[in-house]
C-alpha cells in the first residue's frame, strides 16, 4: 500500500520527466504555431510581420505541397507493403527449424542496425549505380539493359532502400509473436485435417493481427520522417520526384530560409502525424491494463 | 513438445533461408568487401567479389585525410552521453510509476509516448533558431541535449515496463525492515531492475547513434557524428567506394555487434511493450 510519503516521493521522481518533456514538447511547438503566423524570413531580418493564415494558404496551395504528400503515401504506403508482406513471410520461414537459424537471423536482422545514411549511400552508389553498380552487372550478365534507378524511378528507388532498413524490423516483432503461439493449437488443427493454408489464415494470421497492428503503426511514426535517406540520394528530386513533406519543409526551413513557411508546413506535419498516433496510442493504451 | 521434422523437409528450408539470409545480408557483406579493395578494383566489371588483391590502406586513408576518429568520438559521446542523461532522468520516474501508481498514471505514459510521435519537422524551426542564437548549433552538448529528449519516453517506457515485472511484495518486505527509500533503490531495486537497465542503455545507444535527423541539421564540421560524416560522402566528387566503403564498415560494426546481443530487448522497446 503506498503511504502519503511515498506517494508525494513518486511525485517528485516523476517531476524532472514530466517537466522536461513538457518543455521539449510544448515550447518549440509553440514557437512554430507562432512563427507560422508571420512573415518571417531569416534572409529580411527585421521584416517580420503578422501574415495570419497566408503561410498556410501557400503552403497548402503550393504544387509542391500536393507531391510532396501523394510521395509520402506512396513513401510509407509502399514500405509498409512490401515489409509487412515480406515481414510476414520472413517470420514464418524463420519459425521453421532449420540448420543455422540463428546465423541467418541474425544477417536478416542486421540492416535494421544500419545507419540510414550509409544504407543510402552504398545502395545508390555500390548497388544501383547504372554503370558501375552491381544491379547494371546483374542486367547485363542475363542480356538486359541496365536501369537508372534513381533517373527513371526515384521513388522506388527509395522506397526499396527503406524497406531493406524496415524488412528486419517487421520480421523481428511477427516471429516473436508467431513464436508465442501455442503449437497445439496448431497441431489440433492439423490432426483435424485443415491444411497448411488454412491453419495460416484460420490460426497464425489471427495471431498475429495485434504484432501486425503495431508494427504498421509505429512504422508509419518512423516512415512520415524519413529524411536522411532523401537528403544523401536525391536531394528531393528530380524536380520535386522525391521530395516528401518533412523534406519539404527542410527545404522551406534551411534552405530558403522562410521561417513562416517552414513553421507552417511543420504544423501541417503534426498534424498529419498524430492522425497515426491517435490510434497507436490507443491500441497501446489498451494494452496497459 | 517439437515435432519431428523429416530431414529432407529440414534441408530444404535450410537452403532457402541461407539464401533469403545471405540475400537481405549481401549489401552489407559487399560493403564490407569492398572496404578492402582498391578504388579500381571497386568499380571493376565484372564485380570482384572474393579474388582480388586485399589491403587495408582504405582505412589508413580514412582516418588519415578526414579525421574519421574525432567523428568517431562525437558519435560515441553524443549516444553514450544522451542516453545516460537520459537513464539518470528516466529510472527515477518509471520507478515511480511502475511502483507507486495513481489514477494519472496510465495518462502520463500515454502523453509520454505521444511526444514521441511529434514529428521532429513539426519543432525544426524553433531548435534551429534556438541552438543559433544561444551558440548551441554544431557543438556536441546541444546534439546530447536534443537527442537525450527526443530518446526520453523509449527510455521512459522500457524501464516502466521492466521494472513492473519485478514483484512489489520484495519491496515491501524491504520497507517493513525499515529500509529507507534510497536504500531500497540502492540495495532492492538496483539488482533486480539491472539487466532491464543496461538492454534499455544498448537500445537507446543503438538509436542515438544512427538517428538521422538531428545529427544531420544541426551538425557541421565539428560535431557531426559519423551519420553526418558518412553524409558528406554524397557529393559527386566524394564517390570513392573503396573508401566510402571502409567509412561506413567503421560506422556500423560497433552498432551491428551491439545490435545482435540486444535483438531481444528491441522487441519490447520498440513496441513500447505491445509485443514481448
Amino acid at each position: 500500500m503506498a503511504t502519503l510519503q511515498t506517494r508525494a516521493s513518486a511525485r517528485l521522481m516523476m517531476t524532472p520527466a514530466v517537466v522536461l518533456l513538457l518543455l521539449w514538447m510544448a515550447v518549440p511547438l509553440a514557437m512554430t504555431l507562432y512563427f507560422s503566423m508571420l512573415r518571417y524570413n531569416l534572409l529580411m531580418p527585421g521584416m517580420e510581420e503578422w501574415a495570419g493564415f497566408l503561410n498556410y494558404r501557400f503552403f497548402l496551395t503550393d504544387p509542391a505541397f500536393f507531391a510532396g504528400l501523394l510521395n509520402t503515401l506512396l513513401l510509407v504506403g509502399g514500405v509498409l507493403a512490401i515489409s509487412v508482406g515480406g515481414g510476414i513471410l520472413m517470420a514464418l520461414l524463420l519459425d521453421q527449424p532449420f540448420f543455422g537459424q540463428g546465423l541467418v537471423r541474425l544477417m536478416v536482422i542486421a540492416p535494421f542496425f544500419v545507419m540510414p545514411t550509409v544504407s543510402a549511400l552504398v545502395w545508390k552508389n555500390m548497388l544501383m549505380h547504372p554503370v558501375n553498380g552491381l544491379f547494371a552487372w546483374l542486367a547485363r550478365t542475363f542480356g538486359l539493359q541496365p536501369v537508372d534507378w534513381f533517373g527513371q524511378a526515384p521513388l522506388f528507388s527509395i522506397v526499396m532502400i527503406v524497406s531493406w532498413q524496415w524488412l528486419p524490423f517487421a520480421t523481428l516483432i511477427l516471429l516473436t509473436a508467431l513464436q508465442s503461439l501455442d503449437s497445439e493449437q496448431k497441431e489440433a488443427a492439423e490432426m483435424d485435417g485443415a491444411g497448411a493454408l488454412s491453419r495460416f489464415i484460420y490460426i497464425v494470421l489471427p495471431h498475429m493481427a495485434r504484432a501486425i497492428t503495431v508494427v504498421v503503426l509505429i512504422e508509419t511514426i518512423f516512415l512520415l520522417s524519413v529524411f536522411a535517406e532523401i537528403l544523401v540520394t536525391t536531394n528531393g528530386g528530380p524536380g520535386v520526384q522525391t521530395t516528401t513533406v518533412t523534406y519539404l519543409v527542410y527545404v522551406q526551413a534551411l534552405l530558403q530560409f522562410d521561417v513562416g513557411g517552414a513553421s507552417a508546413g511543420g504544423i501541417v506535419a503534426v498534424v498529419l502525424a498524430n492522425i497515426v498516433a491517435i490510434f497507436l496510442v490507443r491500441l497501446i493504451g489498451k494494452n496497459l491494463d | 513438445m517439437a515435432r519431428s521434422i523429416p530431414t529432407r523437409t529440414r534441408l530444404g528450408f535450410t537452403l532457402v533461408g541461407w539464401l533469403v539470409g545471405l540475400l537481405i545480408f549481401f549489401p552489407i557483406l559487399w560493403t564490407v568487401l569492398t572496404s578492402f579493395k582498391s578504388e579500381g578494383t571497386a568499380i571493376a566489371t565484372p564485380p570482384q567479389f572474393l579474388f582480388f588483391q586485399w589491403t587495408a590502406e582504405n582505412y589508413a586513408e580514412v582516418n588519415s585525410r578526414s579525421d574519421y576518429f574525432k567523428h568517431f568520438m562525437n558519435s560515441v559521446v553524443i549516444s553514450v552521453g544522451s542516453t545516460l542523461l537520459g537513464l539518470l532522468i528516466a529510472i527515477p520516474a518509471a520507478w515511480a510509476m511502475a511502483f507507486a501508481p495513481t489514477k494519472r498514471t496510465k495518462d502520463v505514459l500515454l502523453w509520454m509516448l505521444s511526444t514521441k510521435m511529434l514529428p521532429a519537422v513539426g519543432v525544426l524551426v524553433p531548435i534551429y533558431l534556438l541552438f543559433r542564437d544561444t551558440g548551441l548549433l554544431d557543438t556536441r552538448i546541444g546534439l546530447t541535449a536534443v537527442l537525450t529528449m527526443s530518446n526520453l519516453p523509449i527510455i521512459v517506457w522500457m524501464l516502466y515496463t521492466y521494472f513492473r515485472e519485478i514483484p512489489g511484495d520484495i519491496l515491501e518486505a524491504a520497507r517493513m525492515d525499515g529500509a529507507s527509500l534510497a536504500k531500497e533503490i540502492v540495495y532492492v531495486l538496483t539488482p533486480m531492475a539491472v539487466p532491464g537497465i543496461a538492454s534499455t542503455l544498448l537500445l537507446n545507444i543503438i538509436l542515438a547513434w544512427n538517428e538521422a535527423f538531428w545529427t544531420l541539421n544541426l551538425t557541421a564540421a565539428k560535431a557531426a557524428p559519423l551519420t553526418a560524416f558518412i553524409a558528406s560522402y554524397s557529393s559527386p566528387e566524394g564517390l570513392f567506394w573503396a573508401k566510402l566503403s571502409a567509412a561506413s564498415t567503421l560506422a556500423i560494426a560497433p552498432i551491428l555487434v551491439l545490435g545482435w546481443f540486444s535483438q531481444r530487448q528491441l522487441v519490447r522497446g520498440l513496441t513500447f511493450g505491445a509485443v514481448k
